[in-house]
């Protein structure tokens, strides 16, 4: 952990229309941390995610990558930067028309510079790396479990030997033994390079397993009259349970508390 | 103490507006599509695949569209000429009106329908499943690697299919015709050739092309800007025809209109002049 920030958020603001989801956000990211953003459903985790890597713009304020405002970036130096880069979607988003082999080299071919047979041996690696035999590599996204499509989904990520990995709810939607798989390939995959990790989750489990540092996001219809910001924490997965917001104690604790009927959500 | 709100914008206007943001954004976005099939920046694999589905898997469709209207031409026609005494004029005039407007804006709208919508439907639900981001995060110009080979294979193929439905046109009227009706086919055939110009043909295949272009830039426009969920899908497919639709109208009645002022220019009418 620690380091000079490789990304930064500065005076962050997003809105669709009339709708705001984020506003003033302020967050730095240091090289080779892993970080870990939860909070509630529609609380704009991962419109946050998406500006990091430029596939949204802020309305308001900077994303900076490596010192560098991604607004003042050509389109082509912003293509350089999407691959060291790597995203794992939420449904993963392997390419319908692409069988496994092909969605896992798309990215290779994109940047070039290696053999055919290079990439085949750099596939094998990356599928290997995530649990994967080479049984699986002719088979089309729809053949696939939601599990094995994840791995597949981080197989073509970690293909390109991204500097940075971003996960937007890596665990969503998989059983618990699955859960504890996709986690432990992201601490093995954080503990085999040099990468900076961001992982938008609300699994605890993922926390508490692979985060040095968390914060907690919430959206902008539960803010309190003297919240500064739409981050209520920032600290080690540890302090969740005993942090001095309530929001964040009831987050952790899973409680619906006051919450059961729904006046203002944006859900 | 009174306040002053200013007056609501007449919905008219936002509707206007709404329009005019729409095209400048469609226009923005068919400029993307010509420079990736300029540059070919995407896949041979992938026109091949597209040209695939546009043409050959719309063969069927195309060809019972053109062999049925022209035999319903020709039934509806045959009463009124017959009439006249001008049967054997029915080939010319069947057939002009089937190489001029009818095969290209029915085998248009047939695409419309099996290819637009599907291909509306497709880029819609890869925004949806967030495909399109996923080809952005990997260095690639969704707009110029799926949109640029389905417009190019729709400008290619909706002419190649345009003429497969005149040709089916001018065989089911001509069936109808000289089999049914048993019209002279000397005369049938004389006619045509005498009514029926290179320059109908040409101005025919010329519409099929634009009609190719605009229903595919359409098509592709809505799926790149479908809203989310199934619903927003559904939309997407039912907005790519209904607008490819009513563009091929548009455009088939300003293309008629230039067509004619083109032909006047060069070939001007003449005039009989009363001594």
């Amino acid at each position: 952990m620690t380091g000079e920030p490789i990304i930064q958020l500065r005076g962050v603001s997003v809105r669709f229309g009339q709708q705001e989801v984020l506003t003033r956000i302020d967050l730095s990211i240091a090289a080779q941390e892993t970080l870990a953003v939860i909070g509630e459903s529609g609380c704009g985790k991962t419109v946050l995610l998406k500006l990091i890597v430029g596939l949204l713009q802020p309305t308001e304020g900077e994303v900076y990558f490596e010192g560098a405002s991604l607004q003042s970036l050509s389109e082509r130096e912003l293509t350089r930067l999407r691959l060291r880069v790597g995203f794992l979607f939420q449904q993963a988003a392997l390419f319908d028309s692409l069988n496994v082999f092909d969605n896992v080299a798309f990215g290779l071919r994109v940047k070039g510079g290696l053999s055919e047979a290079e990439i085949a041996q750099r596939v094998r690696d990356r599928l290997q790396e995530v649990g994967l035999s080479e049984s699986v590599q002719a088979k089309m996204p729809a053949e696939l479990s939601g599990g094995m499509r994840k791995r597949v989904g981080l197989a073509r990520a970690l293909a390109l030997d991204p500097e940075v990995m971003l996960y937007d709810e890596p665990t969503t939607g998989l059983d618990p033994i699955m859960t504890d798989v996709i986690n432990e390939l992201i601490v093995r995959t954080r503990l085999s390079r040099p990468i900076t990790s961001v992982i938008v989750t609300h699994e605890l489990r993922t926390v508490r397993k692979c985060a040095q540092r968390v914060v907690m996001l919430v959206p902008r219809v539960r803010l309190m009259p003297n919240d500064e910001s739409q981050l209520i924490y920032d600290g080690p997965a540890a302090g969740l349970a005993t942090a001095a917001d309530p929001r964040v104690r009831q987050f952790v604790e899973g409680s619906a508390g006051e919450r059961i009927t729904e006046s203002n959500s944006t859900d | 103490m009174a306040t002053t709100t200013p007056p609501p914008t007449p919905a008219l206007l936002t509707t206007l507006t709404h329009a005019l943001v729409a095209l400048g954004d469609w226009s923005l976005f068919a400029a993307r599509v010509f420079a990736g099939i300029v540059r070919g920046t995407f896949r041979g694999s992938e026109l091949i695949r597209v040209s695939f589905e546009v043409g050959y898997a719309s063969v069927g469709v195309i060809a019972m569209t053109g062999a049925f209207i022209g035999m319903v031409l020709a039934v509806q026609a045959y009463g009124q000429f017959h009439t006249l005494g001008l049967d054997t004029s029915l080939g010319a005039v069947i057939h002009m009106s089937i190489v001029r407007e009818l095969g290209p804006v029915l085998a248009a709208v047939m695409l419309a329908g099996r290819v637009g919508s599907a291909m509306a439907a497709e880029l819609a639900t890869m925004r949806v499943t967030e495909q399109l981001d996923a080809l952005t995060c990997l260095g690639v110009d969704p707009v110029k690697y799926l949109a640029s080979p389905r417009v190019l294979a729709c400008i290619i193929l909706t002419p190649l299919l345009t003429v497969f439905a005149d040709l089916l046109g001018l065989l089911g009227s001509t069936l109808i015709c000289l089999q049914v009706y048993e019209i002279d086919s000397y005369h049938y055939w004389r006619h045509t050739r005498e009514f029926v110009r290179v320059w109908d043909v040409a101005t025919g295949l010329t519409k099929s092309v634009i009609f190719g272009g605009v229903l595919s830039l359409i098509a592709c426009h809505r799926g790149f800007n479908s809203r989310a969920g199934a619903q927003g899908v559904g939309r997407a497919a039912t907005e790519a025809f209904v607008l490819a639709f009513v563009a091929i109208l548009l455009i088939d009645l300003f293309m008629a209109m230039l067509a004619n002022a083109i032909y006047d220019l060069f070939w001007p009418p003449i005039t009989p002049r009363i001594a």
